[in-house]
């Protein structure tokens, strides 16, 4: 396996232990208020036996600068909960989020505002879009509340309007423009403020597939061009493969696994993961680094490809030769070969175990 | 009857109808069960009167004080539109409308305000409008202050809205007088009873915008950096524009309706004050053209306030010039200016010559009197019909009713045993059927139309609406009305009590029926629907005095007139809801007895109003309330229930038995809408149909 190469760069946002526990007296349950405990598991159940709910259990990752961290879970998993955290829309019972090194639940609300102000952009899953005012005044009131001039603020909201390719609709009332429409005002109006980090919370759900899909192409070459640290909720599993750098997996409050899509699909913690990676079209995930192993026989004859090659691009050479493909990284060293039985391991990775209906 | 379906409810409809029958039966040797004994009456009035007398006499300069200030505004006001030339005025109305929806609003603005001129009472119009000018911000402020309260606080909030109830339902006749006395004579009285009158509806528009705001819109004013003041004024308050705009629009028609009642303590010289003159005086004509003054008046604002919450701005890339910006601004300006100059020079322009006012008041007279006079017969028919054959036998009942004089035979004991089995038959029949709640209905129908409800023994009615309240609405809902109407008894109303039930009773069956057959007609027909709305909007916008005048026109002072005015108020929500409720159908549903072969009739009569049916009971609801709302205003043509004991507390001066007895028909009313609404809810939660409506 090759180093993730986002390991090497610098931690934007972090949630340490994080706890959101509704109910009665939820704090007495963590009386140091870090959010460390010794079994999260049982002091989960404690709570529950408490009738509090536990919206989210010690939820700790790292957002590294530039990155798409994809939370993936099941409605009810806690993932608008924990997004609400990084934000303080909600406000977390216990644990610690970092944002550039700073703890932001230590913040006071003028602080807290200006963060915001600043920092942070939030896209909805529906919409949020301010019912009074039309595309271009939406995209602009972040920016009026901050006080700007009104000629400073509506030039920048048409540049975020262009960057959406909403150049045309600035007079439309919200109520006027399709779902896809209204998620691109939401996405303009979230960048305004051209924010630091970037919270979307299930930003694709409300729409159509087809529309849904190009969302996500759109959404990913905005990415390329911007390079935010973003945080991207989702219901979605293979949306979350599509856009992840990294992405967690949620269950009842906890992170399940945090990793890249690959390491997911290939190395799955438990059942629960394995079942969504069941229908995963892994040959568009894996690629020929995934499956490359090292290799005692002579290379000579081979051929060769690059690391991040599909493994859909190579079965068929595969099927042809027994012997495999040389995998090369990107700086020409070699990684290993790729064969024929790496692929169908990587592929037995997603079943598991079972040998019952073989005969031997 | 089929034993398994006989529930507990059944029996105990069983035995409450036992119980009457046997009350009625006995009522000849216990005379208390007929006439509630007088010893037991609880002077209440007389402590109110008390209690009034001595903060008259005590706080009475803090009340002038108040009064004083609030008499300012108003008179300023008034000075300024009575020094405009009416050109000006008219010229700038019509520009406030233009700007407000378009052309259109404008040129019938131009053209009301034009009539109020010609008519000749212009003056009256402005003296009316300048009290509206300032009761309308009043209402508008305090309401949405109470609202914002509410909206933050759910302790404020269970205080407020009980309150805000009895503020709408306790006739504005109940608490004129007090005010009279508190504040003094004037103007003030007028603008303190509008003020308490509109103020609810801004609370509760306030209140229900605020909450309709979608959780998503205040995370992202706050993800955006809004400062709370912020989020407040920039994020809730615009994104709930519409329904505080709604709360403007209702606060505005419910001062206007407001000033017009309030001129009933005369001492100006207002719309209201003329109307209720000329009704006096018996000329009609005269009194329905003023009275379409004040009509006028509340389309024009009602459309004004209207157009101004649909507006919404626009960008423009381009920044615009300073006179494009404010192009409209300086067109009404320099317009104004220059009719002004005009109007010093051609004094037609200031004031209306005397000789050129035109009025077909006098004309209108003739005409209705020869009307009157030469189909004095049928109108007398119609008279007699609806009070032979509908509205005395509910009132005292068949066997008071049926008169060789009156049915043109006597009620023989074999007639009532007919009636006897051919009511217990039907029940019978219909309890065969399974259908167990129809056949008590009838019973209770049967027993109710033989004896006429002011018959029956009080505790037995206290019986049978509390059953009632306790079956539709839980225990708490059945204590209540019991309590309610034991108030009435206890404070010796009791009598009237039923006869304000019994004509607000026969009105709102009446304008149900007529109105949701109306409804049922336009939801199936665009074009009857495009007839029937504009009529629906001018009858809601109409005050209820000009409503009064043509029906007192043609059939003269009486209970009848009274009815029939009631009806013509009431029946416009049943045909709203009737025709919303039929509209808004799952469209799945319907497609899929159409599929089952569902001819129209069975479409309409098996599903779309059995569904619809929770939405028709809250017009059944809203027309309650509003025939009780006209009730109060029939006082004036002499009907004899509890909205009289109001009008004669406010002219005799009494402030305690006004006050009792307005809290009398508040009850009535409150009882009414808590059953009718809890009907519709939990028949909303069974069909499993949105219950927000």
């Amino acid at each position: 396996m090759k180093t993730s190469v986002e390991d090497r760069k610098e931690i934007k946002l972090s949630c340490r232990n994080v706890w959101k526990v509704y109910g009665a007296r939820p704090e007495g349950f963590f009386e140091n208020g870090n959010g460390l405990v010794k079994d999260v598991s049982s002091h989960a159940e404690k709570l529950r036996e408490n009738d509090h709910i536990v919206a989210n259990a010690d939820v700790t990752f790292d957002v590294h600068a530039g990155e798409i961290f994809v939370i993936m879970g099941l409605s009810g998993s806690g993932k608008s909960t924990i997004v609400r955290c990084l934000s303080r829309l909600v406000e977390p019972t216990a644990g610690e989020i970092i944002l550039d090194g700073e703890d932001l639940l230590k913040k006071s609300d003028a602080e807290l505002i200006d963060i915001r102000r600043h920092k942070m952009g939030m896209v909805f899953q529906s919409f949020g879009l301010m019912p009074h005012l039309n595309v271009i005044d939406n995209v602009a009131f972040p920016l009026k509340l901050q006080g700007k001039a009104e000629n400073e603020c509506y030039q920048q909201a048409k540049r975020v309007i262009e960057l959406v390719e909403l150049q045309g609709r600035e007079n439309n009332y919200p109520k006027e423009l399709s779902g896809g429409q209204q998620q691109r005002v939401g996405i303009a109006r979230s960048l305004a403020v051209e924010p630091d980090i970037w919270f979307l919370d299930e930003p694709f759900s409300a729409l159509d597939p087809l529309i849904r899909k190009q969302m996500q192409d759109e959404f990913l070459s905005i990415q390329l061009k911007l390079q935010k640290s973003i945080v991207f909720i989702t219901h979605d599993f293979h949306e979350a493969l599509r856009l992840a750098d990294r992405m967690a997996i949620m269950r009842d409050g906890a992170i399940v696994q945090i990793g890249r899509p690959v390491d997911l699909i290939l190395n799955p913690v438990d059942d629960y993961i394995r079942e969504f990676t069941l229908d995963v079209p892994w040959e568009t995930i894996l690629t020929a680094a995934d499956i490359a192993e090292p290799s005692d026989e002579p290379l000579a004859g081979l051929g060769s490809v690059s690391e991040d090659t599909l493994i859909e691009k190579l079965l068929y050479y595969l099927g042809d030769n027994d012997r495999g493909v040389i995998v090369h990284a990107k700086d020409g060293s070699v990684l290993g070969v790729a064969t024929a039985r790496g692929v169908v391991k990587a592929l037995s990775a997603g079943s598991g175990p079972d040998t019952s209906s073989v005969k031997v | 009857m089929r034993l398994h379906n006989l529930n507990r409810g059944f029996f105990h409809w069983l035995a409450v109808i036992a119980i009457t029958l046997a009350c009625i039966s006995i009522e000849g040797e216990w005379k208390w069960l007929s006439e509630y004994p007088n010893a037991f009456i609880a002077p209440f009035s007389d402590w109110l009167n008390v209690i009034m007398d001595w903060t008259v006499n005590n706080c009475g300069s803090f009340f002038m004080g108040i009064s004083w200030l609030l008499e300012w505004p108003i008179w300023a006001v008034q000075k300024v539109l009575n020094w405009l030339p009416w050109s000006v005025s008219v010229f700038l109305f019509s520009a406030v409308a233009y700007a407000a929806s378009g052309w259109r609003l404008a040129i019938f603005t131009l053209s009301a305000t034009i009539y109020m001129v010609v008519i000749g009472y212009w003056e009256e119009s402005m003296n009316s409008l300048s009290l509206v000018a300032i009761s309308v911000p009043l209402a508008i402020l305090i309401g949405f202050v109470i609202g914002v309260w509410g909206f933050y606080s759910d302790r404020a909030e269970r205080v407020i809205m009980p309150s805000l109830d009895l503020f709408q339902t306790v006739p504005a006749f109940a608490y004129l007088l007090p005010i009279l006395l508190l504040f003094g004579f004037g103007t003030v009285v007028g603008l303190i009873a509008s003020v308490l009158y509109s103020f609810p509806p801004m609370v509760r528009n306030t209140i229900i915008g605020l909450r309709s705001v979608a959780p998503e819109v205040i995370e992202s004013g706050l993800m955006s950096g809004a400062t709370p003041s912020q989020l407040f004024w920039q994020v809730r308050v615009p994104s709930c524009r519409r329904q505080i705009l709604l709360g403007v629009n209702q606060a505005t028609m419910a001062s206007l309706s407001m000033v017009i009642i309030a001129s009933i303590i005369g001492g100006t010289s207002d719309i209201g004050w003329e109307v209720l003159t000329t009704i006096r005086k018996a000329q009609f004509g005269e009194s329905l053209l003023v009275g379409m003054v004040i009509a006028l008046m509340a389309m024009i604002i009602d459309r004004i306030t209207f157009g101004l919450a649909q507006r919404s701005g626009i960008y423009d890339p381009n920044q615009q010039g300073l006179f494009e910006r404010y192009r409209l601004l300086l067109i009404a300006a320099l317009g104004g200016a220059v009719l002004f100059v005009l109007a010093q020079i051609f004094s037609v322009l200031v004031d209306w010559p005397r000789e050129m006012v035109w009025s077909p008041g006098r004309a209108m007279n003739d005409g209705l009197a020869y009307l009157i006079i030469n189909y004095h017969a049928q109108i007398d028919a119609v008279k007699t019909f609806a009070f032979f054959y509908v509205m005395l036998p509910i009132k005292i009942g068949l066997q008071g009713a049926v008169s060789p004089f009156t049915w043109g035979f006597a009620l023989t004991p074999y007639h009532k045993a007919i009636y006897t089995l051919a009511m217990a038959g039907f029940s019978l029949w219909l309890g065969l059927r399974g259908k167990n709640m129809a056949g008590v209905l009838v019973m209770l129908f049967a027993v109710f139309i033989y004896f006429g409800l002011t018959n029956i023994p009080w505790p037995c009615v206290i019986l049978i609406y509390g059953v009632i309240g306790w079956k539709v609405g839980g225990r708490n809902l059945g204590l209540g009305t019991m309590l309610g109407f034991g108030f009435m008894a206890v404070t010796g109303n009791w009598a009237e009590a039923m006869l304000s039930i019994y004509l607000c009773g026969i009105a709102a069956i009446i304008s149900f029926i007529f109105g949701t057959s109306v409804g049922i007609w336009a939801a199936h027909n665009d074009r009857v629907s495009a007839f029937v709305r504009p009529i629906n909007d001018t009858m809601q916008t109409m005050p209820l005095f000009v409503i009064l005048i043509p029906f007192v026109m043609v059939f003269k002072i009486g209970e009848f007139t009274g009815l029939l005015a009631i009806i013509a108020y009431a029946f416009v929500p049943a045909i709203r809801y009737a025709e919303h409720g039929l509209r808004n159908l799952p469209e799945t549903v319907i497609e899929a007895a159409n599929m089952m072969g569902a001819t129209k009739n069975q479409l309409l009569w098996r599903v779309k109003i059995p569904l619809a049916l929770p939405v028709m009971m809250l017009g059944l609801n809203q027309t309650i309330m509003y025939a009780i709302a006209m009730l109060v205003i029939a006082a004036l043509v002499g009907t004899n229930g509890l909205e009289q004991i109001v009008y004669i507390g406010l002219s005799d001066g009494n402030f305690g038995i006004g006050i009792i007895a307005g809290l009398g028909m508040a009850i009535i009313a409150i009882i009414a809408d808590r059953t009718t609404q809890a009907w519709s809810r939990t028949r909303r939660e069974q069909l499993g149909l949105d219950a927000s409506l």
